[in-house]
C-alpha cells in the first residue's frame, strides 16, 4: 500500500523529505494506470521549478503523462537507471523508480500535501 | 428532402443569417460552361506550358527523368486512393513502403532515424529548427543566407509570434560559401541550431563538417539542407549534422507549379523523441511474421495534442511513393551515375561562363550576365525554345548581373552550346 512516510498529490505524485530536499515519484496507482511505462522524460538537473509545474513524462505503450511537480524547488539529481530501465517504474514505484530529487525552495509544502489515508480515500473517490 | 427537416426553400435555411452580413449582389464568376468548352480550355492552356523546351531553371525545383514505372507503381489503387489510416496497421503495403522510404533516406543522409515525410522541403526546415529548440532548451536559430530564400521566409512564418530569434549568417563573395567569421558572430549561447544547406543555394558545396564543429563547439545542433536530392549520389552523406531536413522533387516528383512535394526529416537516434511527423517501425504480428506498425507515436497530436511534436506537418505519402520507387529503381550506383552526369554537364556549361563563386559546385551555378541584363539573355533564349536560369536580383539584390544555372541529365550539349552564346561566351 501506499507509504506512510510520504505525501501524495491528486495529480498521483508522492514526495519523500530528506533533509532540505524532496524525492519525487509517481504512485503504485498511477504506474498500474499508466500500464507498462516505456519511456520517462525527466528534467535536466538545475532546472528550478514552482510546485504544480510539468517536470516531464511518463510514456506507457498507449499514453503520455506529465509529471507535475508536488514541491517548488531546484532540480538537483534525476533517477539516471529510467533511461535504461523504464520498467523499474512499474516493478517499484515508492524506491528504485523514483524521479527527481528536488531542493526544497519551501521546506513547507510537503506538509500540506494529502497524507497516505487521504490520497487512499481519494482514489477511491475517483475510481468508483 | 426540404420537406423532410420541415423547411419549404433551400433559402429557409440561411434565414438566421442578418441581412447585413449576406451578400447581395451576383458573384464576379463567368457563367457555367459546357463539358466540352472546359476542356478545350485546360488543353488550350496546357498547350501554353514550355513542356518541349530546354530548361536551365533550377533553384530548388529541377528539371530531371520521371522514370516511367514511377507513375505506373503509384497509380495503383492500392496505393492511390489511400490514406494513412489511423489504424494504420490495416494498411501493411503502405507501411512496407513507408518503411522502405525511412531506410533508404537514412542510407543517403547517413543519419539513423528518419520519418514518414514531410509536406516539402520548405516546411522540413523549421520542423528541424523546433525540434532543435526542444532538444537544446535554446530558443536562438542562425540560418546561412544561402538556404534557399523561400525556405528561410517559411522559417520566418513559423518563428514570427514565438519567442524564437532568427540570426542569418553571410556567405563569402570568393567563394559562395558560409562565411566562417560571419558564422562565429551569428553563434552565441542560446543558439539551438545552425542552419546550412549543401548544395546551397548557389550550387556551391558546403564544409560541413567545419560549420559542425564550430557549432557543436557552442553546444547548437547543426541542421543539414538539401535541396537537390541527387546531389546526395555523390557527396559525402552529412554524418556529422544533428537533424537533416531536405526536399525529394528531384526523385521522380514533377514541377507542377511547385507541389505538391515531399521533404524529408532524419536524425541521430538520440534526438528520436523529439523528430515530429509519423514513424513506421518494423514488429512482428502474433504469429511471428514480419510486420510494421506505427511506433513513437505518442510524440503526435492525436495522442499528446499541444505538446506534441508538431501540430502541423503530415506525411506525403503517395509523393513520397514516387522517390521510393525512383531510389529503388536507380539503386546506390544508378544514383551515383545519374550524379555524375549532372556534375559533368553543370561544369561542361559552368567552365565556359563568367563564375560569380570560385567554391566546388555540382549541378548549379551562378554566372555574371556581365554588359547584358538577365532578362536579356532570357528573353533571347526563350526565341530558342530554352528556358534561362534565375535573374538573383529578386533575392539577392547585390548580385544583381547575376543568374543562377543549373544543368541535370536533361540538359542537351547543342541547348549547353546556346547558352553559352547567349551569355557571350
Amino acid at each position: 500500500m501506499d507509504p506512510e512516510n510520504l505525501r501524495y498529490t491528486k495529480e498521483h505524485e508522492w514526495v519523500r523529505v530528506e533533509g532540505d530536499a524532496g524525492i519525487i515519484g509517481i504512485t503504485s496507482h498511477a504506474q498500474s494506470e499508466l500500464g507498462d511505462i516505456v519511456y520517462v522524460d525527466l528534467p535536466k538537473p538545475g532546472t528550478v521549478i514552482q510546485q504544480g509545474k510539468t517536470i516531464g513524462s511518463v510514456e506507457s505503450v498507449k499514453a503520455v503523462s506529465d509529471i507535475y511537480t508536488p514541491v517548488s524547488g531546484e532540480v538537483v539529481e534525476i533517477n539516471g537507471l529510467l533511461a535504461q530501465s523504464p520498467e523499474t517504474l512499474n516493478k517499484d514505484p515508492y524506491g528504485a523508480g523514483w524521479l527527481v530529487k528536488i531542493k526544497l525552495s519551501d521546506p513547507g509544502e510537503p506538509a500540506k500535501l494529502l497524507t497516505a489515508a487521504e490520497y487512499q480515500a481519494f482514489v477511491g473517490t475517483e475510481s468508483s | 428532402m426540404l420537406e423532410t427537416i420541415g423547411v419549404s426553400t433551400l433559402e429557409d435555411l440561411y434565414a438566421h443569417l442578418p441581412e447585413d452580413v449576406r451578400f447581395g449582389g451576383a458573384l464576379n464568376i463567368p457563367a457555367g460552361k459546357s463539358e466540352y468548352e472546359i476542356v478545350d480550355y485546360f488543353r488550350a492552356r496546357g498547350l501554353e506550358n514550355a513542356n518541349s523546351h530546354a530548361n536551365f531553371l533550377g533553384a530548388g525545383v529541377y528539371h530531371h527523368y520521371r522514370p516511367v514505372l514511377v507513375d505506373a507503381v503509384v497509380s495503383r489503387g492500392e496505393f492511390l486512393t489511400s490514406y494513412t489510416p489511423y489504424q494504420a496497421e490495416i494498411s501493411q503495403g503502405t507501411l512496407t513502403a513507408i518503411f522502405e522510404f525511412q531506410t533508404m533516406i537514412c542510407q543517403l543522409t547517413g543519419m539513423d532515424v528518419a520519418n514518414a515525410s514531410m509536406y516539402d522541403g520548405s516546411t522540413a526546415v523549421p520542423e528541424a529548427a523546433m525540434m532543435a529548440m526542444r532538444i537544446t532548451g535554446r530558443d536562438g536559430i542562425a540560418v546561412a543566407r544561402t538556404v534557399h530564400p523561400e525556405y528561410r521566409e517559411v522559417l520566418g512564418t513559423y518563428t514570427r509570434h514565438q519567442s524564437t530569434s532568427v540570426t542569418e549568417f553571410e556567405y563569402d563573395p570568393e567563394t559562395g560559401q558560409v562565411d566562417l567569421e560571419s558564422l562565429e558572430r551569428a553563434l552565441t549561447e542560446t543558439t539551438a541550431a545552425v542552419i546550412i544547406q549543401s548544395p546551397n543555394f548557389f550550387g556551391v558545396v558546403e564544409n560541413a563538417k567545419q560549420v559542425a564543429e564550430m557549432a557543436h563547439a557552442k553546444g547548437a545542433l547543426l541542421v543539414f539542407v538539401f535541396t537537390e536530392a541527387v546531389s546526395l549520389g555523390l557527396l559525402e552523406p552529412p554524418r556529422e549534422a544533428d537533424i537533416v531536413a531536405g526536399e525529394l522533387q528531384s526523385f521522380a516528383i514533377a514541377p507542377s507549379y511547385g507541389g505538391p512535394f515531399a521533404g524529408i526529416i532524419a536524425c541521430k537516434e538520440k534526438y528520436v523523441r523529439q523528430l515530429p511527423g509519423r514513424l513506421v517501425g518494423e514488429s512482428r504480428d502474433v504469429n511471428g511474421n514480419r510486420a510494421f506498425c506505427l511506433t513513437l507515436a505518442t510524440r503526435e497530436q492525436h495522442i499528446r495534442r499541444e505538446k506534441a511534436t508538431s501540430n502541423i506537418c503530415t506525411n506525403q505519402a503517395l509523393i513520397a511513393l514516387m522517390a521510393t520507387v525512383f531510389m529503388a529503381l536507380y539503386g546506390k550506383q544508378g544514383l551515383r551515375e545519374l550524379a555524375e552526369q549532372n556534375l559533368a554537364k553543370a561544369h561542361y556549361l559552368g567552365e565556359r561562363l563568367w563564375r560569380r563563386f570560385n567554391g566546388p559546385y555540382f549541378n548549379e551555378f551562378v554566372a555574371a550576365t556581365g554588359v547584358q541584363t538577365p532578362d536579356e539573355i532570357n528573353r533571347r533564349l526563350l526565341g530558342f525554345q530554352i528556358v534561362g536560369g534565375l535573374p538573383l536580383d529578386r533575392f539577392y539584390p547585390e548580385l544583381r548581373d547575376s543568374v543562377l544555372l543549373c544543368c541535370t541529365e536533361m540538359a542537351s550539349r547543342a541547348d549547353m552550346d546556346a547558352v553559352a552564346e547567349a551569355f557571350g561566351a
